[in-house]
């Protein structure tokens, strides 16, 4: 069995805040494995962005981290700056969400790419011009001799996009974490920002951690997803697994909601009733259940935790979810849970 | 505060773009339970609150119940502190609590009256800047750009000149004070406006037939609200400082009148003698100043939370 | 770029131009020269008359402003009322005052960023909320209380104590002293420490209070994120891209408010007996000198309008965006 290149542990976040202690992290544990593809799916609020930001180190001040980060055997988990910059940008990359502000707007595409690379390497001003100039062809970034002099302002959201993967990628990391590359942007630009992506995995072979909300851009790159709720993964799996045979409700929601091209355009959106519950303070029972149309007894007494639902026997990885009715749920086709007719759901009482 | 007044502006008001302005508009009535709820618990302002009032409630009550004792000569000249008298005497046997708690009302009345106008003019001013936009917006910056040319000092010097004389003249330094104090609540209403305007709930007003008139005045400046009453506490702030430094000149409030600009001036060259001529004067003005700013800094960071940026 | 700069000086100008309009019509009507004339019952006729037609003040309002201006454009400033030359007597007072005002200004820039950056890299602590009170207290207090106070309780008791003029609070100064410039050095010195303490104070607190809420958004801002992720080390981070880009705003701050300085250096110059530009414009004023009035207002006028073309030629240097423009 491959050693895994980053292992997140039990990981814990919570924020101190005005109205009480916000619980946005609550346990979650994950493997990334060398050349995989790993999604991780959630609404907003489920703490996927800061489960990746915490591996990396770039919470604010006011952040409590409980749990572990291994990366090379490395704990990373309450290193200091200048620790944590050995790692960063050599042996993990991050691209975040926003390309319009996160890029400098003082200084040149190209110096902000050489940075990266001298960061970590030793190179003359020849070689590199050269790197910078073959990085951003990598990523698709045409003319670029003539642009890597131009400032950021002077490229369009999808063009920084690319910078700012080109930067990521500048000294081979082997784990490169995705905060919602492609939210920010426009649905033709996403589809050529993935394209880069791909190319530049094809290219150096490194892992990457894919976060969205949007399964469409998982369908397209992941080999395994994990779905995160309410500051916990739920479910993880192969994308087959998940695609195919979700055994958690909410999982299914998220299926069913995806308007489908053959659908006869007559129904209403499936949508999951209900809202994200609040992170403050913590709640006995499943976090879903309020929404959840399978719930029972049980589910709002007891968290369910992640167990393992695929045959035994199956190749790893195995496929795991965190419902008390997970057999049940895995039964049952996709689109089915969720009814399109919010008359047949009877509000949940108000936990 | 080399510029009394102006200086403060650029501090306290938060940078002059979308995110930023967009965080103290009010969105829904809610709200203004909240801002006082963060009022309530910030430290800072509610001392500077409780300080003001206090201030405000003594030299209201003090001189409604002894109107004439800040003119009352005695034969009790430079006396030092004592219990008959809690601030001392002055060179004319005047006693200094009564004085200074005159020149504290003064100052507050000059200093209200001020934040009156140009809140007014000020939110006129940059209503019509930042919902019109374009050329009327530009004429209208060039002029509060060349108003800010000549330091607003030396321009209040050369009108408090020619108000010192007339009756009243507290009345006058208020409107010369205050027709110069507009341009930072100007700035700041055409700053909201100008993001607000773009807003899709000003489009959908005017796709129904409101009028310009309308729109502004119910669905925009409701909106800024917030921004324009931390600007105001500021700009009484600013008066008081700017009328007691016209005062200390001379420029200003005149004899047998009081204010607490014209007691420092009086008690400046016996301030190693006769601290209590100096020191109480001053410390009062102090605290006032300073007590009007911790509201005006309270009401900001109430309107104005910062958030953790938790993300998903 | 040098249309940037180009324009900036076209628009300099013609401020420049509206605002003599303006200080004309101000000081024009602000006041009748005549008054202490009149006042006086044994005023002859004659000299009356005669500075009627000296101030020109029977013609029309446009007319005057014509005179007026086409002199000034030519260097003449005309005569003041104790029949000195105004432009020459601005020369003099104007290095009095310059020498205090450059002084501070720079020391409150390195004061007020070092303050900023303090308190923001410290952000929540005591130390974040110490400095914060006492920049409010400092952004509070008019100039002349601090000036005042300062002469008070820290000239006297020095003095005192080392029973000789420390620091000298009267005058920029002493009229007595001898030899050339280097002899008269410490002489400067003791005049002009006070007052310079004092319009810092009064200066920088403003400044560093806005300097450290820029610090904080961009220490929060998702390029320095990126910069982190980058793996650079910390110090690089602080200099090249939070400095870098916080720097920048405040600038501007500085140099729009230079307007200011100067009216808190005419405070100072009173509560320390400076013979400066402030206590010749409060004796023009007070004497109703039309033309030291009108002299000192459009140096001021210039010297602000030369700031902010700085600033913005600064800020065009340090903002590429506007150098570049946006495509």
């Amino acid at each position: 069995m491959t050693e895994p290149l980053l292992t997140i542990d039990d990981l814990e976040v919570s924020f101190a805040s005005g109205e009480g202690d916000i619980q946005a992290v609550r346990g979650v544990s994950l493997s990334l494995f060398p050349h995989e593809v790993l999604g991780v799916v959630g609404e907003s609020g489920s703490g996927k962005s800061v489960t990746a930001l915490a591996v990396m180190g770039l919470l604010a001040k006011n952040a409590q981290i409980k749990g572990s980060v291994h990366l090379e055997g490395h704990e990373l988990l309450g290193l200091k700056e200048r620790a944590l910059a050995v790692y960063r940008g050599k042996s993990i990359a991050m691209i975040f969400q926003d390309p319009l502000t996160s890029l400098n707007p003082v200084y040149n595409v190209g110096w902000q790419i050489e940075e990266a690379l001298n960061a970590h390497r030793d190179l003359s001003k020849e070689e590199l011009h050269a790197e910078t100039i073959r990085l951003l062809e990598m990523v698709g970034i045409p003319n670029a001799e003539s642009r890597v002099n131009d400032y950021p302002h002077e490229f369009s959201g999808g063009m920084r996009q690319r910078v700012v993967i080109a930067i990521a990628m500048a000294n081979n990391p082997g784990v490169i974490l995705a905060d919602e590359p492609t939210t920010a942007l426009d649905v033709t630009v996403q589809a050529q920002v993935l394209d880069a992506l791909k190319h530049v995995l094809e290219n150096s072979g490194a892992s990457l951690v894919l976060i969205t909300h949007d399964l469409g851009v998982i369908a397209g790159l992941a080999t395994r997803v994990a779905v995160m709720y309410a500051g916990r993964v739920v479910e993880i799996g192969t994308a087959d697994d998940i695609f195919y045979r979700p055994a958690m409700p909410y999982t299914h929601g998220l299926l069913g909601s995806v308007p489908r091209v053959d659908d006869d355009g007559g129904g209403r959106l499936r949508q999951i009733p209900g809202a994200p519950p609040s992170m403050v303070g913590t709640k006995p029972g499943c976090p879903f259940a309020p929404r959840c149309p399978m719930r029972v007894e049980i589910c709002s007494q007891s968290e369910p935790e992640l167990r393992v639902v695929s045959a035994p026997g199956a190749p790893p990885p195995v496929h795991m979810a965190a419902c008390h009715r997970a057999d049940e749920a895995m039964a049952m086709p996709i689109g089915s849970m969720f009814s399109d007719s919010s008359a047949d759901f009877e509000e949940p009482p108000t936990p | 505060m080399s510029e009394p007044g102006v200086s403060e502006f650029n501090a306290m008001i938060v940078p002059e773009d979308d995110a930023a302005t967009e965080g103290m508009a009010l969105e829904s009535r809610g709200q203004w339970a909240n801002v006082l709820r963060r009022f309530v618990h910030n430290g800072q302002a509610m001392t500077g609150l409780v300080t003001f009032m206090l201030l405000l409630v003594v030299s209201f009550t003090y001189t409604m119940l002894h109107p004439n004792a800040y003119a009352a000569l005695s034969l009790n000249v430079n006396a030092a502190p004592s219990k008959a008298h809690l601030f001392g005497t002055n060179s004319i046997g005047i006693d200094m609590l009564a004085q200074i708690l005159k020149g504290v009302l003064a100052d507050v009345q000059v200093a209200i009256l001020v934040a009156a106008m140009a809140v007014m003019i000020g939110t006129l001013v940059g209503a019509v800047a930042g919902y019109y936009g374009g050329k009327v917006d530009n004429l209208l910056m060039r002029f509060v750009d060349l108003i800010l040319v000549i330091p607003v000092l030396v321009v209040l010097v050369l009108l408090a000149h020619i108000v010192a004389q007339k009756a009243n003249n507290w009345l006058w330094l208020a409107i010369i004070i205050g027709s110069l104090s507009w341009t930072y609540v100007a700035r700041l209403v055409r700053a909201e406006f100008l993001s607000l305007r773009e807003r899709d709930f000003v489009e959908a007003s005017r796709a129904l037939g409101a009028s310009d008139w309308r729109i502004i005045s119910r669905h925009m400046i409701p909106n800024a609200v917030g921004p324009i009453i931390v600007n105001a506490t500021i700009t009484i702030a600013g008066a008081i400082v700017l009328e007691s430094t016209l005062s200390y000149l001379g420029l200003g409030i005149q004899p047998p009148s009081v204010s607490l600009g014209l007691l420092i001036e009086q008690g400046q060259n016996s301030a190693t003698t006769e601290y209590w001529l100096f020191v109480y004067p001053a410390a009062f003005l102090l605290l006032l100043i300073v007590s009007v700013f911790f509201v005006g800094d309270g009401l900001r960071s109430a309107l104005d939370p910062r958030q953790n940026r938790v993300r998903s | 770029m040098t249309t940037y700069i180009l324009r900036r000086l076209a628009i300099g100008v013609g401020v420049l131009l509206l605002a003599s309009v303006l200080v004309f019509t101000l000081v024009a009507e602000s006041g009748n020269p005549l008054g202490p004339l009149l006042a006086n019952p044994l005023t002859p006729q004659s000299t009356i008359r005669l500075k009627i037609l000296a101030l020109h003040l029977n013609d029309p309002l446009w007319q005057r402003y014509w005179i007026w201006f086409s002199h000034v454009v030519r260097g003449d400033f005309g005569v003041s009322n104790n029949g000195l030359g105004v432009g020459h007597q601005l020369q003099i007072h104007m290095f009095v005052t310059l020498r205090m005002v450059i002084l501070s200004t720079i020391l409150s820039i390195f004061l007020a960023i070092s303050v900023g950056l303090v308190s923001a890299l410290r952000n929540g602590t005591v130390v974040d909320r110490g400095v914060s009170v006492v920049n409010f207290v400092f952004l509070s207090v008019p100039v002349f209380v601090v000036g005042l106070v300062l002469k008070t309780f820290v000239a006297v008791p020095i003095d005192q104590h080392f029973n000789r003029v420390v620091l000298a609070t009267a005058g920029e100064q002493n009229p007595l002293a001898t030899g050339n410039f280097f002899q008269r050095l410490p002489d400067y010195a003791s005049h002009t420490i006070l007052p310079t303490i004092t319009l810092v104070l009064a200066t920088y607190a403003s400044w560093a209070i806005y300097q450290r809420s820029t610090l904080l958004d961009v220490m929060n801002s998702d390029y320095v994120r990126l910069a982190r992720a980058k793996g650079i080390s910390p110090r690089r981070v602080l200099l090249r891209h939070i400095l870098r880009n916080a720097l920048i705003p405040v600038t501007t701050v500085i140099a729009l408010d230079f307007a200011g300085i100067l009216g808190g250096a005419v405070i100072t110059e009173t509560v320390y007996g400076w013979n400066g530009l402030g206590r010749f414009f409060l004796d023009g004023v007070n004497n109703l000198d039309v033309n030291v009035t009108l002299a000192y207002l459009m140096l001021t006028a210039v010297i602000v309008i030369l700031f902010n073309l700085m600033a913005d030629i600064a800020y065009g240097f340090l903002d590429p965006r506007i150098r570049y423009g946006k495509r």
